[in-house]
């Protein structure tokens, strides 16, 4: 008998490990240091821009790699990683506060594999250096902004329809809604159910109640609303940053990841992302008189706060608006030279500004900001414990009536005016979030978890190379062609798959798997030597070997697929990496050892008539 | 042509005569795992006490005493410090606080040694875990390592026969247990990478009894005269020199890994290098005991071929 694959297998073959060649091949031209910009708010990246750039390369005497323009970004290449820094430094100050400047290591892969979608291996945030937050959002607090939101809209409702209420308070989940006559409460009943359609409604005659709950899928839709308002904040914030390429996304029911690779001041990066507040713009309470309220004497409908700098402020309860209509804020300076904040507000907010405002020019109004810092406590049911810390940052009289773009004045210093419209701008959050889980890795330990990671498997492919070379000699050296070719493989796969990355344990399961994938080989192999121990013919004992072999090594494989899948699914950032490679191992080692070694062996014994030994 | 074993069919290596003795050796060793599990306890690591962790590079080798004594002046006595790697790198642990943000605590640490210590020092790595996500990391391990066992157990039911699957799990538990106890007994941190490992070692020590169990089945259908303790003691010999081939090579690597892959995986490759081991001791004498134990036997690995032929027969007519 004779061993051959049809030359359309091998063939196939052939064309797999050159695709997988073809997609490895990026990793072997490496990253230049380079420089990404980007335009905020208000700028915006043109061929002017790039001019500016080149300007300024030229007059820091750098001669840099390569400068392009692709959507909406320049990349400036760069020679080192000092040149990156200096440069990065003077583009800021050459450009301004309109555009983002980015330290970026880009890819040098060359145009034509580019064209073809290659792409080197996207290494973890463990090689890479960065910083990793997990984020807990706290749903509590949405919830019951939403509860706070909609006891004044109800009590709006009745007041517009001259329906009297005793009562309208938050009690629990629900907002409970307490009518004076039968009348009334006929009235708010028709009224309130045609306004909260979809809600729990649940009215009582006999007591001439009202309850109003939100349905579970209302609360669901709450939920999820206030994470992606956070993601959607975190993506501003980070943008202020300067960071490229980050990380921004929802992991599970309350949770947001962060990954900001190169980022080493987590301070500032914290503080920034971390400093979760709201904004709600109130009237002051001037009718009332502000010392007999600081001596306890509070009047109904409004409450005391203090001001940021000193001072106390009366302002109604009622909430004009919060923050999270308010789309855009910006510093200029007013007529007479004085530092202003600009704000624009979203259709929804300038209505509810225009209506708000309309008789009430002349009166001030109050910006009230809220912080949210954790207490470090837990709550009963596990979640964070947050303490609200109220604060009056601005007090200023309306000077006409306000729509969707208005400013306000008198802010302070040109920092203080900075600071406002900073507060402003990154939106007020729905809901506070705190960080719970912190990663960082500087930049000098990342390069020695490549290089130690590099070393590791390097060693321990040579050495598994010469062992398999000396204890089955010939067929050793087509087992060892299949490793090598494995490795290959496993990178190129890796390179290909967009959301597979590369970590420090990502890197010790290719390892692992270079030490798996020569299994196959050597029960294959074990295989071959009985059946040859049992007198069948050199070609019997091939065909026999791998037949035989075939459904072990499966059985062997799908087991250990099916533990690296459930690490996988449990595991978080660098071991979820290390399922990844192992999976990826698992199956080109199956192609390579299985497939790829008979290939190989049927092309050089197995047209052998003659054959009387084999080399194993 | 080199050979670790010499097999021979009429005179295998009779394994499973030394059951009564390693049978013994293997209770009297998960006896002591477990003593170690419940007097020394494990040393959890940070994912899953939660905590903060800096590693930070001084420009001079540093001064631990000195760092201490620093560190105890500003409210941080409870800190743990020890060289990591080299004289320069420096690990400080700090347990979780009740009532303090404790995500600062780490540029906190940072802010002290900058100040007291060396302006120049280099952030290798900084770490915290809120206590929640700690609890919920160790939480979803747990669950991995049980899950995967029964999607083993049911795999290995499905493509072989319950005493052999069932074999294969408690060996499984053999393998873990006895990572962990030699864990417990040196005090070597247990963080989330172990569990890596651990899933690895299950993989890695399955492949074995993969490898023994199908030849297993093979000898039973293919030597009809013999009892199933020859036939174990065949199957054992025959996959003897692959057993040792593959656990060698893989050791080779992991040793590799252990000397040149840097001090963050160090409890990887150990974990795995114990794995390795004991998950070889398991395949060849552990599970084989206890399949001998279950009363396997020709019958009980037939009937699922013959039904097989039969539907080959139907769709046929």
């Amino acid at each position: 008998m004779l061993n051959r694959y049809p030359l359309w297998k091998n063939l196939v073959i052939l064309l797999v490990v050159l695709v997988g060649t073809l997609y490895a091949l990026p990793n072997l031209y490496g990253e230049d240091h380079a420089i990404q910009i980007s335009a905020t708010r208000g700028g915006e990246v043109n061929t002017q821009t790039l001019q500016q750039v080149e300007s300024e390369l030229a007059a820091n005497g750098v001669s840099p790699r390569g400068v392009t323009m692709e959507n909406d970004q320049i990349l400036v290449r760069l020679n080192s990683d000092t040149e990156q820094l200096a440069m990065r430094e003077a583009l800021v100050d050459a450009l301004g506060t309109q555009y983002i400047v980015a330290l970026n290591l880009a890819p040098a892969t060359p145009e034509w594999l580019k064209t073809i979608g290659g792409m080197p291996l996207k290494l973890g945030l463990d090689l890479r250096g960065g910083v990793h937050f997990l984020m807990e959002v706290d749903m509590q607090e949405a919830l019951r902004k939403i509860r706070e939101q909609m006891t004044t809209s109800v009590r709006d409702r009745l007041i517009e329809e001259r329906i009297r209420y005793s009562r309208v308070a938050e009690e629990g989940n629900n907002v409970v809604i307490e009518l004076r006559t039968e009348e009334d409460y006929q009235a708010a009943v028709a009224s309130l159910r045609n306004q909260y359609q979809g809600y729990d409604f649940d009215a009582d005659a006999s007591t001439r109640t009202v309850r109003l709950m939100m349905t579970d899928v209302q609360l669901q839709e709450t939920r999820s609303n206030a994470i992606e308002q956070n993601v959607t904040i975190l993506r501003n914030r980070v943008n202020e940053l300067g960071v490229a390429e980050p990380v921004i996304q929802r992991q599970g029911q309350d949770r947001i990841v962060v990954e900001l690779p190169g980022v080493q001041d987590t301070a500032r990066a914290k503080e920034i992302l971390g400093a979760t507040a709201t904004l709600e713009f109130r009237f002051v309470d001037t009718d009332s008189d502000l010392r007999d309220a600081m001596e306890g004497r509070v009047p109904f409908g409004s409450t005391l706060y203090n001001q940021r700098g000193g001072g106390q402020v009366l302002l109604e309860n009622r909430v004009i608006l919060t923050g999270d209509h308010i789309v855009d804020a910006n510093t200029g300076y007013d007529e007479n030279g004085r530092p202003q904040v600009s704000i624009t507000l979203d259709a929804a907010g300038g209505r509810m500004m225009s209506l708000a405002t309309r008789d009430r020019v002349n009166d001030p109004m109050a910006t009230l900001f809220i912080e949210f810092i954790a207490t470090g406590e837990t709550r009963p049911d596990g979640s964070l414990e947050f303490d609200r810390l109220e604060e009056v940052v601005s007090v200023a009289n309306i000077s006409e009536r306000l729509g969707s773009n208005f400013r306000i004045t008198g802010v302070g210093s040109v920092q203080d005016a900075q600071n406002l419209a900073l507060l402003l701008r990154s939106g007020a959050l729905i809901a506070p979030i705190q960080i719970v889980e912190e990663r960082t890795v500087g930049p000098s330990l990342g390069a020695e978890n490549v290089k130690s990671g590099l070393t590791a498997i390097m060693a321990g492919f040579v050495l598994v190379l010469i062992f398999m070379g000396i204890y089955y000699r010939k067929f050793g050296l087509v087992a060892n062609m299949a490793l090598l070719t494995n490795l290959v493989m496993i990178v190129g796969v890796m390179s290909m798959i967009p959301g597979a990355t590369l970590t420090m344990p990502g890197m010790a399961g290719i390892l692992l798997t270079v030490g798996m994938a020569v299994d196959a080989n050597v029960i294959i192999f074990e295989r071959i030597r009985e059946e040859l121990k049992e007198g069948r013919s050199p070609q019997q004992a091939i065909a026999r070997g791998y037949e035989n072999a075939f459904s072990t090594i499966a059985d062997a494989n799908i087991t250990t697929l099916i533990t690296a899948l459930i690490l996988f699914a449990v595991g978080t950032g660098s071991i979820k990496g290390f399922a990844v490679t192992l999976a990826i191992g698992i199956v080109t080692s199956m192609f390579t050892a299985i497939t790829g070694t008979r290939a190989v062996i049927n092309l050089t014994w197995g047209r052998n008539k003659r054959l009387s030994e084999l080399s194993i | 042509m080199f050979e670790i074993t010499k097999v021979d069919e009429n005179n295998p290596i009779r394994f499973m005569n030394w059951r009564m003795h390693t049978t013994i050796l293997s209770i009297v060793i998960a006896i002591l795992a477990i003593a170690s599990l419940s007097v020394n306890k494990l040393n959890w690591g940070l994912d899953f006490t939660g905590g903060t962790l800096v590693e930070v590079g001084f420009s001079q080798p540093a001064n631990l005493s000195q760092l201490r004594t620093v560190l105890a002046e500003n409210e941080l006595a409870d800190a743990i410090v020890q060289n990591y790697g080299t004289q320069r790198d420096v690990l400080v642990r700090i347990p979780p606080r009740e009532n303090v943000e404790s995500e600062s605590i780490g540029d906190q640490l940072l802010m002290i040694l900058r100040q007291n210590m060396d302006e120049d020092l280099v952030i290798r790595r900084v770490e915290f875990v809120g206590p929640q996500v700690g609890d919920e990391l160790a939480e979803a391990g747990g669950l991995a390592l049980i899950v995967a066992m029964i999607c083993i157990l049911a795999y290995v039911s499905f493509r072989f026969e319950w005493r052999l699957a069932l074999s294969a799990v408690i060996g499984l538990f053999q393998d873990v247990l006895m990572i962990l106890g030699i864990f417990s007994l040196l005090q070597i941190e247990v963080d989330l990478t172990i569990l890596a490992a651990l899933l690895a070692v299950i993989g890695y020590s399955l492949n074995d009894s993969i490898v023994v169990a199908d030849r297993i089945r093979e000898n039973f259908r293919k030597l009809r005269k013999e009892d199933p303790e020859s036939v174990i003691n065949i199957s054992l010999s025959q996959t003897m020199s692959r057993t040792l081939m593959t656990s060698l090579t893989t050791l080779v690597v992991i040793v590799t890994l252990f000397l040149f892959g840097g001090t963050m995986i160090h409890g990887f490759s150990i974990a795995m290098m114990i794995g390795v081991i004991v998950g070889t001791y398991s395949s060849v004498f552990t599970r084989s005991t206890i399949v001998l134990a279950f009363g396997i036997s020709r019958e009980s690995l037939m009937p699922p071929e013959i039904e097989k032929e039969g539907e080959d027969q139907e769709a046929m007519m």
